[in-house]
């Protein structure tokens, strides 16, 4: 049984025909094209599919589309300012925050979803030990870390 | 995954009728763990009713030592929760080290509870703080609801709304988590509700779930300290054993976090 869901996402209004079955992810990606979100684990551990959804970081292969429908969903392409690349992102980049960039696009949404909690909920410096223990979600085969968190530094700065 | 039909419930009726309907149906939440066990072919329900949407399911009312959660509130909103930390800090810190962030935005209350996965936290939090589980159906005690691994006192088609319990004078909870996937290989709640009346839960380490430990209870009752459970000993008989720790192991463990959580409680 296939079903008709909608939803804003990056901001444009889609629609779709889904199978109660499918994912989020599989939706982006598959239907509406958008493969910046990436699938690696496939098991909720890895998050190179983090999305916003609602404002919300959440693992997108661990979503039905179905249960995001009516939902405004953000991912890696809907971050950008038409050429002007987000904060974080530059940040990313700057900092040499990626090496074989699978993961990148699932932490740099990570870190965006972490900035936002860590300002509405008071502020204050984002720690390198906060930043890490926020990142536990997110992993990176290359174990290129070190330059994440120094991203995330940078781009909790300057967003 | 199998094939599976999706609903959205806008009520507990809707859902109750949905449910009936299903030939094979099964309620899911944030779905945190059953969206994943259907990715694994460990479950294929032909029905899913979704039950985040229905009104009045989240959301948390603290009213002096009174506290009740809405079954569809997330981790996430446990653990960041003002007026729930003010007065049941434990169980705030408890929601904030569920899984990872973007899972905490998800998974909920409700759904751990009833899941009663062996290495859950919540199970051991309603336990220790003596929680009524409220359904669609009736009240049911925290004593009377966990039946061992991922069994419970819910009958077919019943829902879980909410869970209550008074505040406790103090609380914490330790949890010694697996490095690799974070679950708790033994996790201890701790809560004394005054009066000498103290009670200890145990996820992670039993070979039947939860449990709740009543030498350890009777002790910190007439001395609420460290040094009062340090030489009571649990047997291995009763421990989960795997790749990860031995029975032997968990044992131990149950000691070592039920003490640091007397400590932390104060």
């Amino acid at each position: 049984m296939t079903s008709k869901i909608s939803m804003t996402v990056n901001g444009r209004q889609v629609e779709g025909s889904v199978e109660g079955r499918t994912l989020l992810v599989e939706f982006l990606r598959e239907h509406l094209g958008l493969t910046g979100t990436h699938v690696g684990c496939d098991t909720s551990q890895c998050g190179a599919c983090v999305v916003h959804v609602d404002g919300k970081a959440v693992k997108s292969c661990t979503l039905l589309a179905a249960a995001a429908d009516g939902g405004d969903v953000v991912t890696i392409e809907g971050l950008a300012d038409g050429t002007r690349l987000h904060p974080m992102q530059t940040a990313f980049k700057e900092n040499h925050g990626l090496q074989c960039g699978f993961c990148t696009p699932g932490m740099i949404m990570s870190a965006v979803d972490l900035v936002n909690r860590h300002k509405s909920n008071g502020g204050g410096k984002l720690t390198e030990e906060k930043i890490r223990a926020e990142l536990e979600g997110n992993i990176c085969r290359c174990t290129g870390y070190h330059n994440i968190v120094k991203a995330i530094e940078a781009g909790a700065k300057a967003m | 995954m199998y094939q599976t039909n999706y609903h959205r419930a806008s009520s507990l009726e809707e859902a109750a009728k949905l449910f009936k309907k299903g030939d094979d149906a099964k309620f899911v939440s944030g779905g945190q763990t059953l969206i994943p066990t259907m990715k694994q072919r460990l479950a294929a329900p032909t029905d899913l009713i979704d039950l985040r949407h229905i009104k009045g399911m989240s959301g948390i009312k603290v009213s002096g030592k009174k506290v009740a959660i809405g079954a569809a509130t997330t981790h996430y909103d446990v653990s960041t929760n003002g007026k729930l930390a003010a007065v049941c800090p434990a169980l705030a810190a408890l929601a904030s080290h569920i899984g990872d962030p973007a899972v905490r935005h998800m998974g909920t209350i409700g759904g751990s509870i009833a899941n009663n996965d062996p290495a859950a936290d919540y199970p051991a939090a309603m336990l220790a703080l003596g929680a009524t589980i409220v359904t669609n159906k009736r009240e049911i005690e925290a004593d009377k609801f966990f039946k061992g691994m991922f069994e419970t006192a819910l009958k077919d088609g019943e829902i879980i709304t909410a869970v209550a319990f008074a505040a406790p004078t103090r609380a914490a909870y330790v949890k010694y988590p697996n490095p690799a996937s974070r679950y708790a290989m033994c996790g201890v709640f701790v809560a004394d509700h005054g009066k000498g009346d103290i009670r200890v839960a145990v996820t992670g380490a039993g070979n039947d779930g939860v449990f709740r430990h009543r030498a350890m209870e009777k002790a910190l009752a007439g001395n609420f300290s460290a040094d009062a459970i340090a030489s009571i000993a649990t047997s291995a008989d009763d421990m989960l054993s795997d790749i990860h720790g031995d029975a032997a192991y968990r044992a131990h463990l149950v000691n070592v976090m039920a003490r640091r959580a007397v400590a932390q409680a104060g």
